[in-house]
């Protein structure tokens, strides 16, 4: 079996046009050897369920400055759920206050990075969370 | 988890998410995956497979995103496989090629795909074939397979379509001596896109020359196809319904024998590299080989000496390493 | 540093051998101690990542004083634009705000005014930045977020509700829409009774530094450099104290570009521009004196004032020498400066403080004629009324309580800083070369070579923060466990504001004139094919009340829209 990759989808939800800490995010990511689809900007909650879907990834991560995370990504959840889609490991960051990843978390969003996290610290996150998935998966009879 | 036949089964009933999935499996050489394509391998056959390649910057992905908005509009569905290089160093990768095609993102007669090389030695044309025999499945009419421009990967990935295009584009760099090794004899048809710029002209006319010319392939598969030579500004569009008619044609040309003969010599192919890959994993993924051979290298043997005594040990059905070898801890 | 040479008419040979000779010896001394001495563990960088010596003598400078310097207000303006400079007057007190409703805002633009503030400054919401009205599917969620919602011109009206628009400047954060949000300034003041000769202020509008860095986009590159000829045009006839773009630098620097790159890439914008009005068949000195210019200021102090006074000099020698403007003005770069946003942490907020304070000091250095300075709860949100207090009381404490602002250019003849003015406009020569090689700065940025250097940059900063080489106080150096929650209050955009926007825009199709709608749309499409002024038709598009929304339509629906190209 070819080493399995991690997939990740890296989403620019909304009309929030600051990339500078996704492509990082996008970047460092692959220079810890997972496969990064980066969606670029301006997508809708249903443009980025349908890339999941179609790119079958294991993690989708939002990146929002724009104040409209409590609306943008319950919706992307939504999308992502109507399209059998709820197995996907579901981040974030950008500009988020703290009382609002609380209420985030309830919506499936596990974990949320705030400004000025290490890079290497959400890689790591993503690489325990997804080993301890796949390990969880059963051997086929 | 998902058995072989489920998924099989809801592809075949239309399943997007099937669909994804058993390219995942595809990709990661899942042990599923041959029963699953076993199980809809009959469906495989009906598209017809595009490949389209060229060096960095000639604009293959504006180009794919323009053939398939043609193709939509004569009512066709579009399977899309994008391909990258992945990162030598970590191994992971950048797949942003879909960008390009954003428009298409909520088209449900289209399916896009992005998938990584992987330090492809053969991996990646196994991957891409089995990813088109899954989308062929599926119903796709078309399946446009774009690879980028560098290592071996437009090599491989010919192998998994039936007309391949070469997108070369006016500018330094794109005259025919500058042209990589191989690309055009690789190429059934030659675009020149962004043929509004400068250049454009000479390089249409130095193609057309250098496609009199070139070697004629050993396999054959190229007999009696004179190459068209096709500007096109993908950007507006101009252009690309004579690519389609350049496609049409070179379809219309193999006929259906030399389709059969053509796309069998292809699963040959495929199933040495399959096998090449199976026997690597056996011996040196899954099995302790390595070890045997490093230790018969430091008791110097050349490395052509070891090989071929795992050779000749894998021929005589003896899975004992070390009396093929001999004693290597003397 | 290079050993110093010692010039003495009067003296006799042996005198100027011995001072030669002990020179070099304090020079060879110096060395020696220096090879010796133990560093600190530290990159003796700037934060761009330019190395410094550790020390600069006068053989650095490198700088003819009356040809590389001057005065103030003269020729090449390295020294700054005004002879008198904050003798005459001081910068402008020009905090950019916005949020929610345009009386929110309105609210807000009347307490900065009464704290003492010269000038205002608009932020837009996303929406209205990227040409959607309120009430569009596209707008949930984000009406009103991170500045005011303009959807028509009755929204501008309430924004500037008793603030007379004759007296005070207003500087509009807008470009993909730039045009048509002046369209509404301007029908606004023509309602207030005042005519467009009377206003002043400035409409970012460049569009060039969107594609390449901020992404508020609307339509392809050859349309948008189109409509803002047509915005330099009009308002040199109608509108004269109008700034008609604020080249821009900030955010690029904010995407992760060196100071060298924010340098190089905002004046080839600037420069492309000015070529582009030439072409449109504008005498250059018509609409250059009205072109100023937008600078970040970030945390390495003297590398921002040199990157000023380089852009300066570049500028004015441009200008002069090539494109061969006569009029003084057109030479001037006058800028607004923004603080550093990306040099804020959300790791113990109120450290930001201090951070712009240097950072507004360095501009004030550097010449500004206009000042923003960030509020320290900006990485949690937009900021209370208390953060942006202290932002501007830093301001007005440079102003009244440094002295700094009693002499033009103090640093200059500094060995230091006059070696690094000069490195920064050699290193954004280097890139003006690289531009034009590639095609000029159009092509540069529809094929990404402009967005994948910023990237890189971005990307080298983020790695030497993660691997330690670069400290930031509370983030990587001196952090504090309990670091969770902020002790401080944050700014809330009322929800209800969206669904009061969406109200107020029905209510504004039920009562507007619908046949003068449809008309003044139709004339705009018809100018976008046969070439008429769009800026024209746009303010008449106003006073019928067509929307943002509407008019935006046409335009995308006539020039398509922009597509970004892969950077990744």
């Amino acid at each position: 079996m070819t080493k399995r990759r991690i997939r990740v989808l890296v989403g620019k939800p909304g009309l929030d046009g600051h990339d500078r800490g996704a492509k990082t995010v996008a970047t460092a990511l692959r220079d810890r050897g997972m496969e990064v689809i980066y969606t670029g900007l301006h997508q809708t909650p249903d443009m980025i369920a349908e890339v999941a879907l179609q790119e079958d990834v294991d993690v989708v991560g939002l990146s929002i400055l724009s104040g409209a995370h409590l609306s943008l990504f319950p919706r992307v959840r939504e999308q992502l759920e109507e399209r059998g889609m709820g197995h996907v490991l579901l981040t974030g960051g950008g500009i988020i206050p703290s009382e609002d990843v609380e209420s985030l978390t309830e919506h499936g969003f596990t974990r949320l990075f705030g400004p000025g996290t290490p890079t290497d610290e959400i890689a790591d996150w993503i690489e325990e969370m997804m080993n301890e998935k796949w390990k969880g998966e059963e051997k086929p009879a | 988890m998902d058995a072989a036949e489920t998924i099989a089964e809801r592809l075949n009933a239309g399943d997007r998410s099937a669909l994804a999935r058993m390219i995942s499996w595809a990709e990661n050489g899942d042990e599923r995956f041959p029963a699953a394509l076993a199980e809809i391998f009959p469906a495989v056959g009906r598209a017809w497979r595009v490949g389209i390649t060229g060096p960095p910057g000639a604009g293959k992905s504006t180009l794919t995103n323009a053939l398939t908005s043609l193709l939509r509009e004569r009512d066709r569905t579009v399977g899309v496989l994008a391909v990258d290089p992945s990162s030598p160093f970590s191994g992971g990768a950048l797949l942003g090629d879909r960008i390009r095609m954003e428009e298409r993102t909520t088209d449900p007669g289209v399916y896009i795909r992005s998938m990584a090389s992987r330090g492809s030695h053969g991996g990646l044309a196994r991957a891409a074939t089995d990813s088109c025999d899954v989308m062929d499945a599926f119903g796709f009419d078309r399946i446009l397979v774009e690879t980028v421009g560098v290592g071996q990967a437009e090599y491989e990935v010919v192998g998994a379509t039936d007309t391949v295009v070469v997108v070369l584009c006016p500018g330094a760099g794109d005259s025919i001596q500058a042209m990589k090794a191989g690309l055009l004899e690789v190429a059934d048809v030659l675009v020149v896109n962004k043929s509004d710029l400068p250049g454009a002209d000479r390089l249409l006319m130095d193609l057309e020359e250098a496609v009199t010319t070139r070697t004629i392939r050993r396999d054959g598969t190229d007999a009696g196809w004179k190459v068209p030579v096709i500007p096109v500004c993908a950007s507006n569009g101009d252009g690309v319904s004579d690519l389609t008619d350049a496609i049409a044609a070179h379809r219309e040309h193999l006929s259906s024998a030399d389709l059969d003969s053509i796309r069998r010599l292809k699963r040959v192919a495929q199933v040495r590299s399959v096998v090449g890959e199976r026997l690597d994993e056996v011996l040196f993924g899954e099995g302790d080989w390595a070890a045997h051979v490093e230790a018969r290298l430091a008791a110097e043997s050349t490395p052509y000496d070891v090989a071929a005594a795992v050779v000749t040990s894998i021929l005589a059905g003896d899975s004992a390493m070390s009396d093929a070898l001999g004693d290597g801890n003397r | 540093m290079k050993p110093s040479k010692t010039a003495s008419a009067a003296a006799p040979d042996s005198a100027v051998q011995e001072a030669r000779v002990e020179a070099h010896d304090a020079r060879q001394r110096w060395e020696q101690a220096m090879a010796a001495a133990s560093l600190r563990d530290v990159e003796f960088t700037t934060l761009s990542g330019t190395p410094l010596e550790a020390v600069y003598g006068p053989e650095d400078a490198g700088v003819d004083p009356d040809k590389d310097l001057g005065l103030p207000g003269q020729f090449p303006f390295t020294r700054g634009v005004h002879p008198s400079m904050y003798r005459g007057r001081l910068w402008t007190m020009r905090q950019f705000a916005g949020f929610g409703s345009a009386s929110q805002t309105n609210e807000r633009f009347k307490f900065l005014l009464d704290h003492g503030q010269t000038g205002l400054s608009v932020a837009f919401d996303f929406p209205t930045l990227m040409g959607y009205d309120s009430d569009d599917e596209i707008s949930r969620g984000e009406v009103g977020q991170v500045g005011v919602a303009i959807s028509s011109l009755a929204d501008m009206e309430t924004l500037m509700d008793g603030i007379p628009m004759d007296r005070v400047s207003t500087s509009m954060t807008i470009n993909g829409p730039a045009s048509i949000l002046l369209a509404f300034y301007i029908a606004c003041a023509e309602n207030q009774g005042i005519s467009p000769d009377k206003i002043s202020g400035t409409v970012q509008n460049d569009i060039l530094k969107e594609y390449q860095a901020q992404h508020a986009w609307l339509v392809p590159a050859e349309p948008a450099l189109r409509m803002i000829t047509d915005v330099m045009s009009h308002c040199a006839s109608v509108a004269p104290r109008w700034n008609t773009i604020s080249i821009s630098g900030y955010h690029i620097r904010e995407a992760g570009s060196t100071a060298a790159q924010e340098l190089a890439f905002t004046l080839a914008n600037g420069m492309e521009y000015v070529r582009r009005g030439v072409a449109a068949g504008m005498d250059v000195d018509s609409f250059a004196p009205r072109l100023s210019f937008f600078f970040d200021s970030h945390l390495d102090f003297f590398e921002e004032i040199c990157k000023f006074r380089a852009a300066r000099r570049i500028w004015a020698r441009w200008m002069r020498d090539e494109v061969g403007a006569r009029d003084p003005r057109s030479w001037m770069i006058r800028f607004h400066t923004q603080t550093a946003g990306v040099s804020l942490t959300a790791q113990q907020p109120e450290n930001n403080i201090v951070r712009t304070a240097f950072e507004a000091l360095a501009a004030v250095l550097g010449g500004t004629q206009s000042l923003h300075t960030n509020s320290m709860d900006e990485t949690l949100s937009l900021p209370t009324e208390k953060a942006v207090k202290i932002a501007l009381r830093t301001q007005q404490i440079i102003a009244e309580e440094t002295e700094v602002a009693h002499v033009a250019d103090p640093l200059a003849g500094s060995y230091f800083v006059e070696a690094q003015t000069n490195r920064l406009e050699a290193d954004a020569q280097a890139y003006f070369a690289e531009i034009e090689k590639r095609g000029g700065v159009v092509a540069c940025t529809e094929s990404g070579y402009i967005q994948r250097e910023i990237h890189r940059a971005a990307v080298a900063y983020t790695q030497a923060v993660e691997g330690g080489a670069k400290k930031i106080v509370g983030v990587n150096t001196y952090v504090e466990e309990a670091d969770g929650k902020p002790e401080i209050d944050i700014h809330r955009i009322d929800p209800t504001v969206e669904e009061e926007q969406v109200s107020r825009l029905a209510e504004l199709r039920k009562t507007r004139d619908a046949a003068a709608v449809t008309r003044e749309l139709e004339a705009i499409r018809s100018a976008c094919k046969d070439g008429g002024n769009l800026l024209e038709r746009f303010i008449a598009a106003a006073h019928a009340y067509c929307t943002l929304g509407e008019i935006t339509s046409v335009l995308r629906e006539e020039f398509g829209k922009y597509e970004e190209p892969r950077i990744l």
